[in-house]
């Protein structure tokens, strides 16, 4: 039986504001985040910590479980939030950085975090903090940013090294960018500076391209990545294709659109090339497709025979946008070293009903997937079915564990956060 | 004589029907536009623009009480005809995606897609009749 838990259950919830200049209308404003019903896996808890900062994109927990979040857009110029909770609500406390963007990560006595071009760090001073008037040290620059799958998205492995994905500014490469039936340019020239993850120094200041290593390519755009610690891997989430049947409505009807590519889980080797834009993969036949734009056939694998497959492929435009490797002792055994997974929720699956807009749990073993996912959450978008996006009540962005195993789980909506607690039945 | 009088008759009326087709659709004509460009949306549009134009947060525009839809008409038909990249604000909200031109749909289409866009979802403004669309494309090229 799952448990039903209310996002802010029976507290007073109206705020009521009289308009006393114009006729003697009475507007009553319902408590935000009272309208989402989380719906959880048994003996699991979701309170809402905060009910909205901002449009919040990733978040980090610090040892001394201060929760750091990384703002959209600067919000009174910034871009930081650290909050700090207190019985059962976590308040800001402290903010800066004067960017906006997506990757925010804490390793080794620093916070890293991103704008969409450049990476930032901040140093933690002797009360585990950050301090407002510190500036921060610019690790990356330059990366490209053109308003498509612009986010970068950040994680460090345990040899001095951070990972930044650089997103394909394009769906397909085509000539023509997201019009019906434009081909794929060949090679395709994104693929030198985007489309990929790349490897820099954590340490090391204005870094560009050239101190770079261009770790793994192929890979169209990614959100959610993650250092898997205890096999020292890197893994991230995919976000697939759009518009295999509004590019080419001659070889796949609007289901099959829907449900095409899979969003793919990629343990990323170095070297690794993932096939985008040339292959996508399609999980009814297991196999790395050669894409339409590239004169694919929907059966067709030409050069995509042989390229690195998933190690697990999830349904299509989910949107995954966190990938977090669980590794506290609070949550069962079963939980342990396995994965979360954030979706943000699809919009390439219209005139379909939309879907996603949950967090699941895929189970690990030595370091692979190990049995099939679980909803974990689930109830962002607060309806049963919703036609657009625009209709989801809260979309999951980002996922952070606390030092004491909580799983924390941030939406980019309306800006709530919500830790999720387990307690034995 | 008589021929003559009829062939001045003749082309006035067409001065005078072309003249009055350029500066409004009759109501009859609003109505059929409206239905043949619920069909272009529905094909070229909503996929990223949702069915009730409400867009995708971030990423494509609504199409729902704004300035960019509702506006001059000759604004519009050069946003569908060049296609739009980079951000753009609309109601206070932020957007960044690849609008692709939309060009290659024929002049009847765009007039028909912009003047169910611009009465729908709650808009209301006038319709883009074919002749404008010639106009403006002839520009744009």
């Amino acid at each position: 039986m799952k448990q039903i838990v209310t996002g802010l259950l029976f507290m007073v919830s109206f705020l009521i504001t009289t308009n006393i200049h114009a006729t003697d209308t009475t507007k009553v404003r319902s408590a935000p985040a009272d309208d989402v019903t989380l719906v959880l896996q048994p003996g699991f808890i979701a309170s809402v910590i905060n009910e909205g900062v901002g449009k919040n994109r990733h978040i980090a927990v610090n040892a001394n479980g201060d929760i750091y979040v990384k703002l959209e857009r600067p919000l009174k110029g910034k871009g930081i939030l650290v909050l700090k909770e207190k019985s059962g609500k976590a308040e800001v406390v402290n903010r800066f950085g004067d960017f906006g963007g997506t990757g925010i990560a804490i390793k080794n006595g620093y916070l890293y975090a991103s704008s969409n071009s450049d990476v930032y760090r901040f140093k933690l001073n002797a009360n585990n903090a950050v301090d407002p008037s510190q500036k921060p040290e610019k690790i990356i620059t330059g990366l490209i940013n053109r308003g498509q799958h612009e986010s970068k998205s950040l994680t460090l492995d345990n040899d001095g090294n951070i990972y930044v994905n650089i997103g394909a500014p394009s769906n397909s490469c085509q000539v023509d960018d997201r019009q019906p039936g434009s081909l794929g340019r060949t090679p395709c020239p994104i693929l030198d500076s985007a489309g990929g993850i790349w490897q820099f120094r954590a340490d090391k200041l204005n870094q560009t391209y050239k101190d770079g290593t261009r770790y793994a390519t192929g890979i169209r755009n990614v959100v959610g990545l993650d250092w898997n610690n205890t096999t020292n891997q890197l893994f991230a989430m995919q976000h697939g294709r759009d518009g295999l049947f509004q590019m080419f409505p001659k070889l796949y009807n609007a289901e099959q659109s829907a449900e095409l590519p899979a969003e793919e889980l990629l343990q990323v080797k170095q070297g690794g090339d993932y096939g985008w834009p040339y292959c996508y993969y399609d999980p009814g036949q297991s196999k790395k497709i050669l894409a339409p734009e590239y004169g694919g056939d929907t059966k067709q694998q030409g050069r995509c025979e042989g390229v690195d497959t998933p190690v697990y492929a999830f349904p299509g435009h989910w949107g995954p946008n966190a990938l977090l490797f669980y590794t506290g002792n609070q949550f069962p055994e079963k939980y342990k070293n396995g994965a979360f997974i954030a979706f943000h929720g699809s919009w390439n699956r219209a005139p379909l009903p939309q879907k996603g807009y949950n967090v699941v749990f895929l189970p690990f073993k030595d370091g692979k997937p190990s049995g099939k996912y679980e909803v974990f959450a689930d109830g962002f978008m607060g309806a049963k079915e919703i036609k657009s996006p625009s209709d989801a009540k809260r979309r999951p962005c980002g996922l952070a564990q606390g030092p004491d195993g909580s799983l924390y789980v941030s939406d980019d909506e309306k800006g709530t956060i919500w830790k999720i607690t387990y307690k034995q039945q | 004589m008589t021929n003559k009088i009829i062939m001045i008759s003749a082309m006035m009326a067409a001065l005078v029907a072309s003249s009055f087709t350029k500066q409004r659709l009759n109501q009859g004509d609003l109505k059929a536009s409206i239905e043949r460009g619920s069909k272009v949306y529905e094909t070229y549009c909503l996929s990223c623009h949702m069915a009730d134009g409400s867009g995708v947060p971030g990423m494509n525009p609504p199409l729902t009480k704004t300035k960019w839809v509702q506006g001059p008409k000759k604004e519009l038909t050069e946003l569908l005809l060049k296609g739009l990249t980079g951000e753009i604000e609309v109601n206070g909200e932020y957007y960044d995606n690849v609008m692709p031109s939309q060009a290659y749909l024929k002049d009847q289409e765009l007039a028909d897609v912009m003047t169910f866009i611009r009465n729908s979802f709650g808009n209301k403004a006038s319709g883009v009749s074919v002749s404008e669309v010639k106009k403006w494309r002839a520009a744009v090229k």
